[in-house]
């Protein structure tokens, strides 16, 4: 579904992705791990189309037609089924809970929205009960849910999610991660960028592991997380055969 | 002082607020969606008092082909002043517009001048515009009573174009995060030129009715009432539509009040007592009447 190849990114002075190549098939939960400042967001962004790469290929395939990622704008590659739900949730405060679902959907034209709402409300309660009110008077687990809905808003055949655990409570964590693998149940591919190695490892099919901007390891989920280097540098657990 | 006196006073209040809250609606909306103090916003309104001369009083033709004729220009106007001079430099810091909008005001009164001539010219709108209605006991001319309707059905379809529209969302969406409004597919810069457009054509509007008002115009006319925008705006808490419109009303009342209320010799400080009244709303209100804290802005 998704293929870089080679991407070379800057950001100001710095190189921030060097020769990076990913691959995630539809519907697949593919994790992409790393410390902070390792190049996770800036990937999400030039998937997206907000940063440009100097060089390589970033190839979208569905249903037999390809889409060049880099030449199209941020708003074309929504429309092509991406959709981006960024670091930080990034609601807007301002705007109702409502509101926020409707710009979800700001590209679709179909008769759907208004169907897609409700079942936005089924998936997060939350978010139908709090409907009028304005998204910045919801909590930070509740900011994450509207978060995911305003991107499944727009319909998205790959869904980009940029460390929704981020700041979360333990069970809100859960509460996040069993959604993923509902979204992944109805049919969407999900990329999954985490600084939490351990739950996102339980979830994905496979990974990758990102190191100042380029991918050190890569497997199937369940194989790296029993990765003696992958435990050591991100899930806290000393490497097998050592400490009590 | 009798009921009647106050009563006139009040509604000479309410029409000079009807302008500025026309003015700074616009104002208001330019700051919110790019953080501009946008001070060109009053030589749109003088490019609209000259579009309405033209069309009215040079090539004769009837009110409603000038109100038309100063929507679309002063929207057009606004809309290539962002596209020509504001745009290139988006993501400069904000000084950089500000000092920008300084240069493209001065252009475009000096342009005035040269083009059309400083001197003042009479505008006048047909004579029925300008005859007096009683109301309540009190005198409005049919400019007036029009200039407040027209005022209150603008704002109030603004109102419904920025909370029930799927373009006016996306604006205010614009105006809160430019990052996750273009993450939703909507063009950031569209949904400016939208705001300047809309506001461009307020200004247009209000041009008409300030030149009716004043009974003439030039090319430096288009100050006062952008400075007073301004005023409005902050006073609202800038960004803020409603803001706006409460600081604009606020101005236009405590304007005549006080010309109206105090002797005479005291009525060349009004722009004094202005900008008194901002200070002191800002002293108490840091962000003005309806504005958010500069903590949750950033
Ligand atoms: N807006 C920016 N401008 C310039 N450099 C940035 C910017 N944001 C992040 N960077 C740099 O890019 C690198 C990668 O950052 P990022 O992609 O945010 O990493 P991660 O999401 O893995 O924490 C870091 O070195 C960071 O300092
Ligand atoms: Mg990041």
């Amino acid at each position: 579904m998704l293929t870089l190849d080679g991407l070379d990114v800057w950001r100001g002075p710095s190189q921030v992705l060097h020769n990076l190549d990913l691959e995630v098939k539809a519907g697949e939960i593919v994790a992409l791990l790393g410390a902070n400042g390792a190049g996770k967001t800036s990937t999400l962004l030039t998937i997206s189309g907000l940063l440009r790469p100097r060089g390589g290929r970033a190839v979208l395939s569905m249903d037999g037609r390809e889409h060049d990622l880099l030449r199209l704008a941020p708003d074309r590659i929504v429309a092509a089924g991406v959709a981006h739900c960024p670091e930080g949730r990034q609601v807007f405060a301002g705007l109702s809970v409502a509101e926020n679902l409707r710009m979800g959907a700001f590209l679709r034209r179909d008769g759907e929205v208004a169907s897609d709402l409700a079942e936005m409300g089924d998936l997060f309660p939350i978010l139908r009960e709090r409907a009028g009110g304005l998204a910045g008077q919801l909590s930070g687990g509740e900011q994450m849910m509207l978060a995911i809905a305003r991107a499944l808003m727009s319909r998205p055949r790959l869904l980009l999610l940029d460390e929704p655990s981020l700041g979360l409570a333990p069970q809100m964590v859960d509460r996040i991660f069993d959604v993923i693998e509902t979204i992944r149940g109805r049919g969407t591919t999900v990329l999954l960028v985490e600084q939490n190695a351990g739950m996102a490892l339980e979830i994905a099919d496979r990974a990758y592991v990102l190191e100042n901007g380029r991918i050190t390891l890569s497997g199937l989920a369940a194989e790296l997380a029993e990765d003696a280097r992958l435990q050591e540098a991100y899930l806290g657990l000393a490497p097998a055969g050592e400490g009590a | 002082m009798t009921g009647g006196y106050l009563l006139q006073q009040m509604i000479n209040g309410l029409v000079l607020g009807s302008v500025y809250a026309l003015v700074a609606v616009g104002f208001s909306m330019i700051y919110g969606i790019v953080r501009l103090i946008n001070f060109a916003h009053g030589d749109v309104l003088m490019v609209g008092a000259f579009s309405a001369f033209a069309i009215l009083l040079v090539f004769g033709f009837p009110l409603w082909a000038a109100v038309l004729a100063v929507l679309t220009i002063g929207a057009i106007l606004a809309m290539l002043i962002d596209f020509i001079a504001f745009r290139p430099q988006r993501s400069a810091p904000q000084v950089n517009g500000f000092i920008t909008s300084l240069g493209v005001s001065i252009l475009m009164q000096n342009l005035g001048i040269l083009l059309l001539s400083g001197q003042p010219r009479p505008f006048n709108l047909p004579g029925w515009m300008r005859t007096n209605l009683d109301v309540l006991g009190a005198r409005m001319t049919v400019l007036e009573i029009v200039t407040v309707a027209v005022t209150l059905l603008v704002l109030l379809g603004l109102t419904y174009f920025v909370r029930g529209t799927r373009m006016g969302i996306a604006m205010r969406a614009t105006a809160e995060n430019p990052l996750a409004a273009r993450l939703m597919g909507i063009r950031v810069n569209k949904a400016i030129a939208t705001a300047f457009a809309l506001g461009g054509a307020l200004a247009g509007l209000a041009g008409l009715l300030w030149a009716g008002r004043a009974g003439q115009i030039d090319p430096l006319m288009g100050f006062v009432p952008g400075l007073k925008a301004f005023v409005a705006a902050v006073i609202g808490g800038v960004g803020s539509l409603v803001g706006a419109v409460l600081g604009g009303y606020l101005l236009g009342f405590a304007e005549v009040l006080f010309v109206g209320l105090l002797p005479p010799s005291f009525g060349s400080y009004r722009d004094a007592f202005v900008f008194g009244l901002l200070i002191l709303i800002l002293l108490v209100l840091p962000n003005g009447l309806m504005g958010r804290s500069t903590e949750e802005r950033a």
